[in-house]
């Protein structure tokens, strides 16, 4: 498999009264064509920083402020926005964790397809009837991709004349118009019942499958990515601590945090036992020193472990930003 | 007999009719956010209360507690009828019957100190003095896991699990021998949510608690209860011993319910059921079964008939009408 996104020392700041807050500092990952992979992080990890940065979303006070973000062999940093809008909703889309507040309460869903396809699509054809009847049939199409049943009468709504998983279906089928070649899904799931955030992530493997899409999942279900993505990537405040296949980092996992945050997800099978919380909060991201941003609460932290710590190899395809990582293994 | 014994319980609200309905002069509409509920919770166990969003589960909590009077049935707490109480009693059990939120971003008055927000339920039951109160709130905050010195901090200075914390304080400080747990972890991160449930575990050991604990996350309710009640559309339709309902669940929605649940680690053991289309509004529930639009089990009985409760085992009940053949949509691939 090729590599279809590659980011390299993503930096990215925001200016904020307290201080200058880098949100996300010194990300870099790969994205294969074809594979999912999971990003994985509590509130304030960077995660959905990450790829906002990616997708050219970010808004002052932020800004990206180092690094490469190459995307099928162009470096999406260096386009001018016009070039940057071309890419984005054409070769990569993103679907937000709230689909009421990200689509327009104005305009029906036909409409909101339509706008896609019109900003995008070349291949429409010029005369206005075939045009609106092309729309017409391939927005018809996603939805019923999607699995919303009558879509030529759901077409004509309203998002607020949908239940939750319903808009979060239109809000991938509208992502998926013009055949993407990345996904990312932030937080798809996140507002939803079980029973139908079951049925929105297998959509997305099966959508997938059918399209030969890349997908990044953001999410904080460890649960989630176990059961939907190839490999994944764990992050803390603002820096990638652990990734690797998924079966081998959830299996046997090199990096503290990611030990304590599967440690920490209450289970039936462990009724009776108590599980052991990561102690502490997540530290504040202004003026943070260089060392382990994870030491003030690391059971296994040492002195020695106030230092800047790098990604380092931890097995097959595997990497870990732990100097103790040899002790987990 | 039970700490808690809830018989039929219901809350109905009504709706507001549409433009429409006034014109063709129908009549008012009624949402059944709890409809006929039984449930008893003993003392000393945590019976949890697993539903997806709009089943009714937290109206259920609070229409216990009678913070939404309840429309009709009886709610009996330690053989006092609390459904009867008239205000001045209703108050003083209400000293005995905590709640705990979900929001600790809503929940706690952002213009109020944790001393005044913890203390206030020591004022209104007269319960302590000031300066007492002072020192009785410093000493729970230190229990759950503060510091006294942030007594005359505000909401905003704290963290999510920190004002969760903050709430769990105020229920306990009143001394209580039940607490509601509506939904107390779900708006918290993983590491922090561990923290707050190992709190309330040892709570709970330490100081003779009852709860009930409202979810709609099978992992949490299956880690930490030892019944469990499942909800749906304002009924329950399953109930009994944490593991029989887990190991062995009768109703299909919580088969279904079951197998949603992403895990992690061991491979998928049950079969994947996919539930078609979503919750029904409560406003206009299906007649019958409530679940038989979505239950791929469904025959024509259960498009008119609503179930009765039957008994599948030992404490354990369930209200479907194909209990007796033995169907489970998990079948096959277990």
């Amino acid at each position: 498999m090729t590599v279809l996104l590659e980011v390299t020392s993503l930096r990215t700041e925001f200016a904020t009264r307290a201080g200058l807050v880098r949100a996300v500092d010194g990300v870099s990952l790969q994205v294969r064509r074809g594979e999912c992979l999971g990003v994985v992080g509590e509130s304030g990890s960077g995660k959905s920083v990450t790829f906002t940065s990616v997708m050219g979303l970010v808004r002052s006070p932020g800004k990206v402020a180092a690094g490469t973000i190459f995307f099928d062999g162009r470096d999406l940093c260096q386009l001018s926005s016009e070039e940057m809008r071309a890419i984005r909703g054409r070769d990569i889309a993103m679907t937000m964790q709230d689909a009421l507040t990200a689509l327009n309460p104005a305009l029906t869903v036909g409409e909101q397809m339509a706008e896609v396809m019109v900003a995008h699509d070349e291949t429409l054809p010029a005369g206005r009837a075939a045009r609106r009847s092309a729309i017409r049939e391939r927005s018809v199409e996603m939805l019923g991709l999607v699995g919303i049943p009558s879509p030529e009468t759901r077409l004509r709504q309203y998002p607020h004349e949908f239940s939750g998983g319903m808009r979060q279906r239109i809000m991938i089928a509208i992502a998926l118009t013009c055949r993407p070649k990345l996904l990312i899904a932030d937080e798809p799931t996140t507002a939803l019942d079980v029973t139908i955030q079951a049925q929105v992530l297998e959509l997305i493997t099966d959508i997938r499958a059918r399209l030969g899409m890349a997908v990044v999942l953001i999410t904080h279900d460890l649960g989630v990515v176990a059961e939907h993505c190839d490999r994944v990537m764990v992050m803390y405040a603002g820096q990638v601590v652990e990734e690797g296949p998924t079966a081998a980092v959830i299996e046997r996992p090199r990096h503290p945090y990611t030990r304590g945050l599967l440690a920490s997800i209450p289970r039936p099978a462990l009724r009776g036992q108590r599980i052991e919380p990561i102690m502490g909060q997540v530290p504040d991201l202004v003026g943070l020193p260089p060392q382990c941003r994870f030491h003030s609460r690391c059971p296994m932290a040492r002195p020695e472990c106030l230092v800047a710590v790098p990604m380092l190899p931890a097995g097959p395809g595997r990497q870990a930003r732990c100097l103790r990582l040899e002790d987990l293994a | 007999m039970s700490l808690l014994e809830v018989t039929d319980l219901s809350k109905h609200y009504a709706g507001r009719p549409s433009l429409g309905d006034r014109l063709s002069g129908k009549r008012r509409t009624l949402v059944r956010a709890v409809n006929g509920v039984s449930l008893a919770v003993e003392r000393g166990e945590i019976l949890g209360l697993i539903g997806e969003s709009g089943c009714g589960k937290s109206t259920l909590g609070r229409a216990i507690l009678r913070l939404h009077e309840p429309t009709d049935g009886r709610v009996v707490f330690d053989g006092t009828d609390v459904t009867a109480l008239p205000a001045p009693e209703l108050k003083a059990m209400r000293r005995r019957m905590q709640i705990i939120f979900q929001d600790p971003y809503a929940s706690l008055n952002p213009r109020r100190t944790v001393a005044e927000i913890v203390g206030l339920p020591l004022a209104l039951h007269g319960l302590a003095s000031r300066e007492e109160a002072r020192a009785v709130t410093a000493r729970v905050l230190e229990r759950v896991g503060l510091r006294a010195a942030q007594l005359d901090r505000y909401p905003h200075q704290f963290s999510g699990g920190q004002r969760q914390r903050i709430g769990i304080a105020r229920a306990l400080v009143s001394n209580p021998e039940f607490i509601v747990c509506d939904e107390p972890v779900s708006a918290l991160d993983v590491s922090i949510q561990a923290q707050i449930i190992a709190l309330l575990l040892e709570l709970k050991r330490d100081l003779g608690l009852t709860y009930l604990f409202i979810s709609h996350d099978i992992s949490v309710i299956g880690y930490l209860s030892d019944r469990v009640a499942v909800m749906y559309l304002g009924e329950i339709v399953e109930t009994g011993p944490v593991a029989a309902v887990l190991d062995n669940p009768r109703h299909p929605y919580t088969q279904s319910l079951l197998s949603a649940v992403p895990e992690i680690g061991t491979k998928r053991a049950r079969g994947r059921v996919r539930l078609q289309g979503d919750l029904p509004s409560p406003l206009n529930p299906p007649p019958g079964c409530k679940f038989h639009t979505r239950c791929p089990l469904a025959v024509a009985a259960c498009r008119t008939l609503a179930p009765e409760t039957r008994t599948v085992g030992p404490g354990h009940s369930a209200a479907c009408h194909r209990l007796d053949e033995g169907l489970s949509l998990l079948e096959g691939a277990r």
